[in-house]
Order: structure tokens, then sequence, then C-alpha cells
């Protein structure tokens, strides 16, 4: 591991001061951070911890129903509090099949969602052709193996996956992403923060130089909805693909649907053609869901060893469309 | 140079920025219980308490531990007698190699604290986090199972 300096910020105004430096990466839960350091993914100058900043923790009502999550809320403080429990169930699913409980007791809201991608070429020990380790160098997962890889927005740069569960859920749920920066903060749409790779690999979110993620909105809460993660092993896995699913349902009617899919993309993947379609669909039309679905899998492109992971998604949708429906908070 | 508290005691270092937890407690502090198994996360073997909540030793950084109380399996015995999920694993031969077992046993107090050793079920999920290259699983859920009970969890 590379030398740095380490300090610790006294409040968000002075991390936004210190995160302007070059080559300052800032400490959270560190459960990312150190492993990027071993790997030598990155090679900060210095680490500015904010794990401390109690302006960025806590869990509050919004006016309009929602509900603000503060960006260091560990995930299994986010996971265990009564409004997400009862008012959103995807997410709380989705942090409790992540990592392990130690994990979680260290992995904060905000920082998970800006993991990296689990690809074997991009994480190996001795560094391999990778456009995100080193832009122009080739993506050696393209023709090798890609069995866990992209069906949806890879390109012939990076067929690599975004690994979080959170996001997923958050992107199912339309939150916000508030961040702060020196220059000024912005709110960002769930679905925006993350990049497809296209010819810049290496820039996997939208969050500028020295920005700092402050806090999540998740608006209205969603008590028929559901996460469904397919993995290898019954806990502590990624997934092999994850369904989100939020209903807004009339009787038996879908009046909205909110699908996003996890494992299938560099970001959370959400199925918008399908949503419309669905739109008015009786909930246990399995028929008119199948077909709702196809819609949105007409784009999915399978590598040489995933092609499994297209049915195995739109089975994991349709799975989880009913689970939300069944969903008694 | 800046303190802790770990196992009750305060202990005052001087370290290079880069030393984790881990290896605070191994290399500075002689404390060799938790074990450094893969050391990215991954197997649980340097669980330990901090502030009271299980972490991956391996995964925090020292220096951001200042001031924090740390629980290693070397501060479970309480005057020579074991912590009751010492003694289930002793009961349950839930270990065959022994490298697993100081997190494993770390974890499981914590997990009985957390609630969630209802069932066996519960507890497989719960304990997930701690792998055991031997596969002493079966044995290693019926301690955690016994002392949970014990504890009237």
């Amino acid at each position: 591991m590379q030398t740095f300096g380490y300090g610790r910020a006294a409040n968000v105004h002075q991390a936004l001061a210190e995160g302007m430096a070059a080559d300052t990466a800032f400490l959270a839960g560190g459960t990312e951070l150190l492993n990027w350091l071993r790997l030598g993914i990155t090679a900060p100058a210095r680490v500015i911890d904010i794990s401390r900043l109690k302006e960025l923790e806590g869990i509050e009502r919004l006016p309009n129903g929602g509900l603000r999550i503060g960006a260091l809320m560990r995930l299994s403080d986010v996971a265990q509090n009564a409004d997400v429990a009862r008012g959103y169930l995807v997410l709380a699913q989705a942090i409790l099949k992540s990592a392990s409980a130690q994990l979680r007791n260290l992995a904060t809201i905000g920082g998970n969602p800006l993991q990296k991608t689990r690809c074997a070429y991009f994480r190996a020990a001795d560094v391999l052709p990778c456009n995100k380790r080193q832009p122009g160098s080739g993506c050696t997962a393209l023709h090798g193996l890609n069995d866990r890889h992209a069906i949806f927005g890879w390109s012939e740069g990076c067929v690599a996956t975004q690994p979080s569960d959170p996001a997923v859920a958050l992107s199912a749920l339309d939150a916000v992403y508030v961040t702060e920066h020196r220059d000024g903060g912005r709110r960002i749409e769930a679905e925006d923060l993350h990049r497809l790779p296209g010819k810049t690999p290496h820039l996997e979110t939208t969050l500028r130089e020295g920005e700092l993620i402050v806090g999540i909105e998740i608006p209205e809460a969603a008590p028929h909805s559901a996460y469904l993660k397919i993995r290898e092993r019954e806990s502590y896995e990624y997934a092999t693909v994850s369904a989100a699913v939020a209903l807004d349902l009339e009787g038996d009617r879908i009046a909205r649907a909110r699908i996003a899919l996890g494992s299938v993309a560099a970001r959370p993947w959400r199925l918008r053609e399908a949503e419309r379609a669905l739109a008015g669909a009786a909930v246990h039309d399995s028929t008119v869901i199948r077909e709702a679905l196809a819609v949105s899998f007409a784009e999915a492109r399978a590598l040489t060893h995933n092609a499994y992971k297209i049915p195995l998604a739109k089975a994991a949708a349709a799975r989880a469309i009913r689970l939300a429906a069944e969903a008694r908070p | 140079m800046f303190a802790l508290q770990v196992n009750g005691r305060r202990c005052e270092v001087r370290i290079d920025a880069r030393t984790t937890l881990l290896d605070l407690l191994r290399e500075h502090l002689g404390l060799t219980g938790a074990k450094k198994g893969c050391n990215f996360g991954e197997c649980g073997a340097c669980t330990v308490h901090l502030n009271g909540r299980r972490v991956n030793a391996c995964m925090v950084l020292a220096a951001s531990a200042e001031g924090a109380k740390v629980t290693t399996i070397e501060g479970l015995a309480k005057e020579g007698r074991l912590h009751p999920v010492q003694q289930a694993f002793i009961d349950c031969d839930a270990f065959q190699c022994g490298f697993c077992t100081p997190g494993q046993v770390m974890s499981a107090t914590a997990l009985i604290g957390e609630g969630h050793g209802g069932s066996e079920a519960e507890i497989r999920e719960w304990m997930s986090g701690n792998l055991c290259r031997c596969a002493s699983y079966p044995q290693i859920v019926a301690a955690v199972e016994a002392a949970a009970r014990g504890s009237g969890d």
C-alpha cells in the first residue's frame, strides 16, 4: 500500500475544502477504500476521514412524506430504522442481503453505491488489461470469463456491472442523492449517479472531483415493494442478478410499477418500457407481465458466457413483481 | 500519537497512517487472537467489537478508531471464566484447526446481543460473514444456538 497522509475533517465545510486538493480520498465506512488502497486501484496522497461528521447522520421524515437518510448512516442502522423497515421494504431487504453483518456495521448508505465493480479482471492483484484500471489498455473480460458480466448498456471497452444492492433499491424508489461541493451542491437522480462505460469506462459516476454525497432523499413510502437477489450462495455473496420492484396498487391493478435490475449493467437498470406497459395491468396476469418485461429486454445483449442472465433477470423481475404485490408491511 | 481503549485498557499508540485496526492489535499491541485471514473483509477471521458492534478489523483504518472502545477475543473471559459462547464452542466441538474461531466467537457474541439467535436459519444467515475452511458449520450453529438459548435470547 502506498503511503498517504491522514486527516480528519471537523465539519462538512472543511471536508469540502480539503476534498478540492489533488489526490484526496474521503474515508467513510472504509470497506471499499481500504481494498482499493491495497490493490492499488487508487493511490491518494491524502485520506480525509469524514466518518465522524454528525451533520451527515440521522434519518428524518420529509414534509412531503418521504425520508432523508444521512449519508454516513451505517447500512445496519438504515435497515433497522422503523420508517425504512415499514415504508421501504425494498431498501431494507436490499441492505440486509448485502455483505455481512460486520461489513454492514461499517459501510455507509452514501458510500455503498460508490463501490466499484467486482469484475475479477478489474480487481486482479497482478494488473491485467482493464480500461478502468488503465484507460486504453483494453478489456480482458470482453473475450475472457464473462459469465457474471453485463447484459445491458455495455461497450467494447467495458462489460462490468455495478454490484451495489442498495443502489438498485434506491433507483426503483426514485431516490435522489443530495451532494455538497465547495462550488455548490446539487441533487442527482438515482438513475444518473452511475455512468455507462461507452469509451470512458474509468469515469464511473457523475460526481465531480471533491463532491460529497451528504444525504439520500426517497419520496413517499412504497409499502408494496420487494428486493429479490439471485446468487450462487444463500448468503454473503454478490448478486448474479437482482430485481427491485415498487408497485402502486389499486385493488388488483397496477397503477404504477417501478422496476430496477441489479448486476446487469454498469448502473442500476430501470425497465422504463415495461413499467409503462404494466400501468393498468392486473397484478396476477402473468402473461401481461411477461409480455411487458419482454419489451424492455429487447435491448439485452449477451456476452460469450452470460446468455443465461437474460432469462434469469427476466424471471427475477417477474417474481419480484409478485413479491411486491404480496408485501404486507 | 493517539489513544484508544482495548479490552478495558487505555493504549497510546504511534503508527503509520496505513495501519489497520487488525495490524495495530496484532503487531503493535501483541493481541494475536484476531486473525488475518483474507485481509479483504471477506472471511471474518478478524472480527472484533468496535464501540460494541462487530466489525472486520482489517477494514478499519486504525487512526479512524482514535478514542474507540475495542473488544477482542482476549477480552471476553472474565476472572478466569470463559465467556458462555467460548464454553459453548468447546462443548459443541465447534472447531477443528481453530484459525477462524476467535472471529466466529466475536461474531456470535454480537449476534446474540443483536437478537439474531432465534433459529438455526437465522443464525446461519447472521453468521454468514464468518467462513470456516474446516467446514465446522453444523457445530458452530449448534454452539451459537446453545449459547443464545442460555442467554435467554
